[in-house]
């Protein structure tokens, strides 16, 4: 009917990309506040050590030096922190403070901070702290972590491990008997850092007369931190307000509260002074989250078809030192499990999660936490059956896909799933990437002694999270997204959501969102987040949640404002308001305009004695969301890699990549794209390059971007993307989330297709990253694959 | 005390004199004592590329090169470029096909990108990728913006527009 019908949907631009792009984004080192200091830490070059003594004095008397802290300092102005789980009750974790009193667990725990002039003179003055060390045996392999007479990665735990529970006990036993093949393989998956571009940042300002704090952070939920600094600092909730200005990139690494951090806040509250702290990138890969290194078992039982009967996974997940506050660290085993074969049907499945601390940094959320992992082993696992039955690897899926019939399901690993599309996904892929051709390329290509591998990774992701997740641990997230929008005298829209946005562009779909659900153009709408002090409170931005719960919030709050601006047009034009409609900010009885929405705006704000005495022209609605009867949405889609292996140098050359994603509804198409391109990048890192390697004492060896290779420009290929729409039940946008799925399929479709390329060789790899090495180390002992496949 | 530095240079045009410590980056230089922090720090030993400026026209990393080396050099940021317009078909094709997601690379990137157009040569997109691989991006996975910049480089080879 008009314009406005199409803006979701609509491949729009951000308008604030035009502001970043040209070097006017407000990043929070960017600012500077007047009596401000700048901290830099003394940090543990040990993975684990009692600290004996401190020596403070020189520092203290250094240029520019404004105060020196240890532990003892911040003892009464901030309490320990530690990351439980109420229904998990014997997950101890040793307690956390801003700076570690007595005994270290991993290399760059920080335990004194100097407060200074300039970063400059701060780092120059750590540099005169003198700490005696009592270095004390590191536990660093997962495996020996677990062993009997192993030291203890903290001295007040009784066990290094943290968890051990079956996820799902089920009966296995008359799957496997009765298989025509069963398949059994470990996986092993490097440490990763989650890094974003930009490093931690927090400019931490308390006003002491009126005991209000600010802080301005690079974060993801101010409104979790508020929380967390209210409580932790004796202040009330109202006297804390955290601002994300612009933030360079999170990916789940921004969502945690990091003892360096807290440490920048205590300071400022010590001192009545702004505090700036400003990770640099080394202190970087020693502090900020790590994630993924993990063993798995995987096994997997099928009939003669290829018909899965049943799988079995272990998982055992190395979580590092802390599990990290506030939302823990056993997320990402848990996940693992759960989405090892959630795609397909399972008549039998049975899963368990080892967590095991180490004398590492700590793990926390990255992008798409664990089911990375369980894509690969099933995949993997998949492709071994069809392997030994003789099938192509497209048909055991589509043998094995949850299918309309069977849905909605609880799945067997206890996710619930409904309205999702794998066939079509595997159809419009095998179309898109021209899987015959393909094929035959591959085949011509071996014949020359190129060795060509394709990986075909379905999955299902979980997003836009609900109270399920974190309201039965006592972790005190909020899952309900907000937005409140109010009509200016311009007739301009203003929208304040408790969405925040990293650059994935949420800001822009809510606009959207609001424009077209309200009725007016996408430039009469402004939307703004944030400041957790005046936004509408919720949970931020993680799991994927943005469109499709803080979407539906917007979409909820536009309904009712519109509802009040066609009443008071209603009552300007002494019509009924069922009679009214507004089209790109006009209001039209039976076609014909009455008035635009500037016209309307001027009289509720400047010349309300024009209307009737009882009218309700209060032009603000604050609205919120959250799914009750879904835990999660649960969005799906597949991934395809296209690559060549170079059996001299081990390298991969990644040929193409293609995704099918299905996000339910796309409201802007161009900004999905880019999710799924960049999220499908992280992967590609994660399965060649990136890792985090440890020496045996515990030492951190990739500590520099020159060392923890991250992928670049010349080395990723183009990707080429589609969707499908199977829209989110139970909400009238029907949007799910999609910043997992580009992470979560890549690693699994490169998996697939680097074994593809040397299956015929009689090698398969093992473990992520392929580097040049390993693949070299499996073509030459060719029975390292550790894939045993038994006819029975 | 550490001695101090004299330098006289041209930052986006406007000539200025300033105190230096000699152990103070570019970088740092550009964005604490002239306010310019268009410019990023990422990694701070030149690989990320986020600190690009460009230094007597020629691109450098901001983390590489001291401010006391600036003496009679000519400065240029992306505030610069911006403000001449040199930015600016670069800047709208970035818009126009989402090249940029969070925006900490991307200043640099803009610079990077500013270079290989005023090389003006008729790069294919592989190549691109080859000279935008000094500068990391973590959010777009690069090929937005390789196909924002090719689109700008054909349209400045047929303006014929390159140096």
């Amino acid at each position: 009917m008009s314009t406005s019908d199409q803006i979701i949907g609509a491949r729009l631009p951000r308008p604030d990309a035009r502001r970043l792009a040209a070097g006017r984004g407000t990043f929070t080192d960017d600012l500077a506040l007047p009596r401000m200091v700048h901290m830099a830490f003394v940090r543990s070059p040990y993975a684990h050590a009692l600290i004996k003594s401190i020596d403070t004095a020189d520092a203290r008397q250094a240029e520019g030096v404004v105060r020196v802290i240890t532990a003892q300092d911040l003892a009464d102005i901030c309490t320990p922190f530690i990351a439980g789980i109420e229904f998990l009750p014997n997950m101890i974790s040793p307690p956390q403070y801003p700076l570690t009193p007595v005994e270290v667990i991993y290399q760059g725990e920080a335990v004194c901070a100097i407060l200074a002039e300039s970063r400059a003179l701060a780092e120059d003055a750590a540099e005169l702290v003198q700490v005696e060390w009592d270095e004390l045996p590191a536990v660093v392999d997962p495996d020996a972590a677990l062993e009997p007479g192993t030291p203890l990665v903290h001295s007040e735990l009784e066990s290094n491990l943290a968890m051990a529970m079956p996820i799902v006990e089920g009966d296995t036993e008359k799957a496997f008997a009765e298989a025509a093949v069963v398949v059994e393989h470990e996986f092993e998956f490097g440490r990763q850092s989650g890094l974003a571009l930009e490093t931690r940042s927090v400019l931490a300002d308390f006003e002491p007369a009126g005991r209000q704090l600010t802080v301005y952070q690079s974060h993801q939920s101010p409104y979790q931190m508020q929380d967390v600094y209210a409580r932790h600092l004796g202040l009330e909730e109202h006297q804390v307000r955290v601002i994300a200005k612009d933030v360079g990139g999170a990916f789940g690494l921004k969502l945690h509260a990091y003892p360096d951090e807290m440490a920048a806040v205590a300071a400022s509250v010590l001192l009545g002074r702004p505090v700036k702290y400003i990770a640099d990138r080394q202190e970087s890969f020693f502090s900020d989250i790590h994630a993924r290194e993990m063993k798995v078992a995987g096994k997997l039982a099928v009939d003669p078809e290829g018909v899965i009967l049943g799988v079995e996974v272990d998982v055992l997940s190395a979580v590092g030192a802390y599990s990290v506050y506030p939302r823990t660290s056993v997320g990402e085993g848990i996940q693992a499990v759960q989405f090892t074969g959630a795609p397909y049907r399972l008549p039998a499945f049975k899963g368990r999660v080892r967590v095991v601390y180490q004398n590492k940094t700590p793990t926390g959320a990255y992008r798409a936490v664990g089911q990375p992992i369980g894509c690969v082993v099933i995949e993997q696992l998949l492709d071994i059956a069809a392997a030994e039955l003789d099938l192509d690897p497209v048909d055991i899926r589509r043998r094995n896909n949850l299918g309309a019939e069977d849905l909605p399901i609880k799945a067997a690993g206890g996710l619930e799933i409904d309205n999702i599309s794998l066939d079509a996904c595997l159809t419009t892929i095998l179309a898109k990437m021209d899987y015959e051709k393909l094929r035959q390329d591959q085949v011509e290509a071996r014949q020359q002694g190129i060795y060509r591998g394709i990986g075909l990774a379905t999955f299902v992701e979980q997003t836009a999270v609900g109270a399920g997740l974190y309201g039965p641990a006592g972790t005190r997230v909020s899952a309900q997204e907000g937005c409140a929008l109010r009509l200016d005298p311009s007739g301009v829209i203003r929208g304040s959501t408790s969405v925040t946005d990293q650059g994935q562009g949420t800001l822009t779909g809510i606009q959207q969102v609001i424009a077209e659900t309200l009725g007016v153009r996408f430039d009469a709408v402004y939307t703004e987040s944030g400041d957790g002090g005046t936004t509408p409170y919720g949970g931020g931005s993680w799991a994927s949640r943005g469109l499709a719960i803080g979407g539906e919030a917007a979409r909820l709050a536009s309904l009712d404002l519109r509802k009040k601006i066609l009443g008071v047009a209603a009552a300007i034009s002494q019509v009924s308001p069922e009679k009214l409609s507004m089209v790109a900010g006009e209001i039209f009885k039976d076609g014909k305009s009455l008035m635009d929405l500037a016209e309307l705006a001027q009289i509720v704000h400047f010349r309300q004695y024009t209307l009737p005495q009882d009218l309700d022209f209060e032009m603000n609605v604050t609205r919120h969301f959250l799914p009750r009867s879904f835990p999660y949405f649960m969005a799906n889609g597949i991934q395809a890699s296209y690559l060549e292996v170079d059996l001299g140098t081990g390298s991969i050359k990644l040929l193409d990549h293609w995704i099918v994603g299905d996000c339910g509804t796309v409201v802007n198409p161009m900004l999905v794209d880019e999710q799924l391109r960049g999220g499908i990048v992280q992967g590609l890192g994660a399965a060649l390059y990136e890792q985090a390697i440890y020496d045996n004492s515990g030492q951190l060896l990739t500590a520099t971007l020159a060392d923890y290779a991250v992928p670049l420009a010349s080395e990723m290929p183009d990707i080429h993307v589609a969707h499908l729409q199977s829209i989110a039940p139970g909400t009238g946008l029907g949007a799910k989330g999609t910043g997992e799925a580009g992470t979560l399929g890549a690693p699994a479709a490169v998996w697939c297709a680097l074994n593809d390329a040397l299956r015929p060789l009689g090698a398969q790899v093992w473990k992520q990253p392929f580097t040049p090495a390993h693949i070299i180390e499996a073509l030459r002992s060719k029975d390292t694959s550790k894939s045993k496949a038994d006819e029975i | 005390m550490v001695e101090i530095v004299q330098i006289n240079l041209t930052v986006n045009g406007v000539k200025t004199r300033k105190q230096v410590e000699p152990r103070q980056h570019l970088i740092d230089f550009l964005r604490t004592e002239l306010g310019l922090t268009g410019s990023h720090t990422g990694c701070e030993h030149g690989v990320c590329g986020a600190c690009s400026v460009r230094v007597d026209g020629k691109i450098v990393r901001g983390c590489l090169m001291l401010a006391a080396q600036l003496d009679g050099a000519e400065v240029e940021t992306i505030e610069g470029v911006v403000e001449s317009g040199e930015a600016g078909e670069l800047i709208e094709a970035f818009v126009a096909g989402n090249a940029l997601q969070c925006g900490f690379c991307t200043p640099g990137m803009l610079l990077t990108a500013a270079e290989i157009l005023a090389e003006g040569k008729p790069l294919g997109r592989d190549e691109i990728r080859n000279e935008l691989s000094g500068n990391i991006c973590r959010c777009t996975g690069y090929q937005s913006i390789v196909d924002a910049v090719k689109t700008v480089l054909v349209k400045t080879i047929e303006d014929g527009k390159a140096r």
